[in-house]
């Protein structure tokens, strides 16, 4: 295959600065919001002693979900051999590097003692999940800042497969971990399920693939190089799959709950009963966030880029849907403290559906995390060589040899 | 006044005597009170609550009081973020819908869910089956209260002013019963819930060490049989329920 060439974001000085002001408000807003929660405490948020994580951990766990997705790209050319998106792989690493950092960053200052931050990084309970993730997302950050070293440095790049392969093996783990720091949950009814695992890395797989195309076509408005009809239909065959995947885990998830009768009481909650939480999961998760995507993309008309690009807005409100579903509505159905007695009074709301508004606090805090991820992503691309000149187009796609 | 006839021995045996009194008889004294401190906590004692749900009295929450009392937990009069250490529970039992009342609080499990998900070992079990909280290296992710089936953890979500010193507490941090470890630290086998159900009269709650055949909670177990609630969990709790 002939050398890659890579270079900057073509983009005129003044519009790169009003996006990086714009990102930058958003922001310092997220720090600010942070910033009061921390020093006023938590109960200026929506977040309470029923509702412990809410629109924070939300926008977190997205934010770290999607940065094991969108390593798809660069898993499939290294892995997989998928010599399409070889040009576009780097990019790919950049992004997993941006939304993990925002991730994390969002998870730490929702913290009640975020300046504690050192001992949550020296002291571990090795029994908990929670600390394996710490070097999960620790090591996943390491593992990608030398794959992108690997395949930009022509001098090392020999070496970017076993690399690749070994930070493919690693986002599978770390997805597993988060989908793991529900399913270890015996307490709550909603979770306590190791099918919250595998769920959550075909979670990450689809959202993923759908953010990365959505913020390549953003690039690609720029650089009228990189989004070619082959990548576009490889991106939306791939999204298709993960669709339906996503579709199938969910249901495996729901009916296994409905199956076990100690979950049964929180799936008829959640499908039937639960108010705003069951609206959430048909119409967000189920119909906005997987069937109608998989509509517009299976119609005659889809291979319509705007068609596409629909879909994918419409996985992303739905991802937004899916976490909160599984994090909020997972707190909001009591717990079953009393296998023979139902509570009928109690001062700590044990007996009740919780309610959770999310503060302006938590969101504006959420949408920091976002911003930062993006304005990472901007800078870098504004001055290193991450993007293609070109994206070749050969056929058989797969390769016998990788290089 | 003859202060200048003071002699040097005078000043010598007067500062001698001054230093003792202020330094050495202090220090000799608090050893002295202070030696359940020093002592490691040991697996020998065994440290458990009976709660008999038949003599607990409806309406009445000296326990709940005797708690806040202790710990020194005011509230800002936010029920939904105020921390409850141990709180009231009206029950209906669902074949004959008799109604009971019982304190809920921390269960002191053996396999603690609670300490298992804690990122930091913040969350712990003492030798002696106390589980509590180290507030210096809880980092207030709250992990524990999403674990915990019973509900028995509180996040302090706004800054504090008059905590107690026999009760660390602080913004931010997890907190939970921990069986009045300061009054067993220093020697008492009371808990302040306890003490206040027995000078109401009702003694519903005991406490005690069960490897003590003659305590009170082996007394009260022996008496009437008991259960943990969500055995089916497997975590051994250490407060256990009779009359339901």
């Amino acid at each position: 295959m002939d050398k890659i060439i890579f270079q900057r974001l073509k983009i005129e000085a003044p519009l790169f600065w009003k996006l990086f002001l714009g990102l930058g408000f958003f922001i310092l807003v997220g720090y600010l919001c942070a910033h009061y929660m921390e020093t006023e405490g938590h109960y200026v948020t929506g977040m309470n002693n029923q509702i412990v994580w809410g629109m924070p951990h939300v926008f977190a766990v997205l934010l770290i979900v999607i940065a094991s997705g969108v390593l798809n790209v660069a898993s499939m050319s290294s892995v997989f051999n998928f010599k399409l998106f070889k040009p576009l792989a780097p990019l790919s690493a950049l992004m997993a590097v941006a939304f993990l950092i925002s991730g994390l960053v969002v998870l730490v200052l929702d913290l009640g003692r975020p300046d504690r931050l050192i001992v949550a990084m020296t002291t571990y309970n090795f029994k908990s999940i929670f600390a394996w993730n710490i070097f999960l997302y620790s090591g996943f950050a390491a593992i990608l800042v030398v794959y992108l070293w690997f395949m930009l440095d022509r001098t090392v790049s020999n070496y970017s497969k076993p690399v690749g392969v070994f930070a493919f093996l690693w986002r599978i783990i770390l997805t597993t971990g988060t989908g793991s720091i529900f399913g270890f949950l015996i307490a709550r009814d909603a979770y306590g399920t190791a099918i919250l695992a595998p769920l959550f890395i075909i979670m990450s797989l689809l959202y993923g693939t759908v953010i990365y195309f959505l913020l390549l076509k953003v690039i690609n408005y720029f650089q009228d190089t990189l989004m070619t009809d082959e990548v576009k239909d490889n991106l939306r065959k791939i999204t298709i799959f993960f669709l339906f995947a996503n579709l199938y885990f969910l249901a495996l998830y729901h009916i296994t709950n409905l199956y076990i009768s100690k979950h049964y009481d929180y799936e008829v909650f959640i499908l039937t009963a639960g108010g705003i939480y069951t609206i959430i999961f048909w119409i967000g998760q189920v119909l906005i966030g997987l069937l109608l995507p998989l509509y517009l993309l299976l119609n005659k008309n889809s291979n319509n880029e705007s068609n596409f690009m629909i879909s994918s807005l419409l996985v992303v409100f739905g991802s937004f849907a899916a976490i909160y579903v599984i994090i909020i509505s997972g707190q909001a159905f009591p717990l079953n403290i009393f296998n023979d007695y139902i509570i009928v009074e109690s001062s700590f709301y044990d007996n009740v559906i919780h309610d959770y508004t999310p503060s302006l606090y938590e969101i504006g805090l959420g949408i920091g995390g976002v911003a930062l991820s993006l304005i990472i992503i901007l800078i870098a691309i504004r001055n290193l060589d991450f993007l293609p000149s070109v994206i070749q187009i050969r056929k058989p796609l797969v390769d016998e040899k990788s290089d | 006044m003859n202060k200048n006839n003071l002699t040097r021995r005078d000043f010598l045996i007067k500062s001698a005597s001054l230093m003792t009194v202020v330094y050495i008889i202090p220090d000799l004294v608090s050893k002295t009170e202070a030696k359940p401190l020093d002592e490691k906590v040991s697996s020998k004692t065994k440290w458990a609550m009976n709660i008999d749900v038949d003599k607990c009295t409806k309406g009445c929450t000296a326990c709940v009081e005797a708690c806040i009392e202790e710990n020194g937990l005011y509230g800002m009069d936010r029920p939904e973020t105020d921390s409850q250490w141990i709180r009231k529970l009206t029950l209906k039992d669902i074949k004959t819908e008799k109604i009971v009342e019982l304190p809920m609080l921390c269960q002191h499990c053996e396999n603690p869910p609670c300490c298992d998900v804690c990122p930091t070992g913040a969350s712990f079990r003492r030798e002696d089956g106390i589980v509590m909280v180290n507030q210096h290296t809880c980092i207030g992710c709250r992990y524990c209260m999403m674990a915990c089936p019973f509900k028995a953890r509180s996040f302090v979500h706004e800054n504090l002013t008059e905590q107690l010193t026999s009760a660390p507490r602080g913004k931010g941090c997890v907190e939970s019963c921990n069986f009045c470890a300061n009054r067993i630290d220093h020697g008492s086998d009371m808990t302040a819930c306890e003490e206040a159900c027995q000078k109401e009269g009702h003694k519903a709650i005991t406490f005690g060490d069960l490897s003590n055949p003659k305590s009170r909670v082996n007394e009260s177990l022996a008496s009437k049989p008991s259960r943990r609630l969500r055995s089916d969990l497997k975590l051994k709790q250490r407060v256990t329920y009779s009359g339901i």
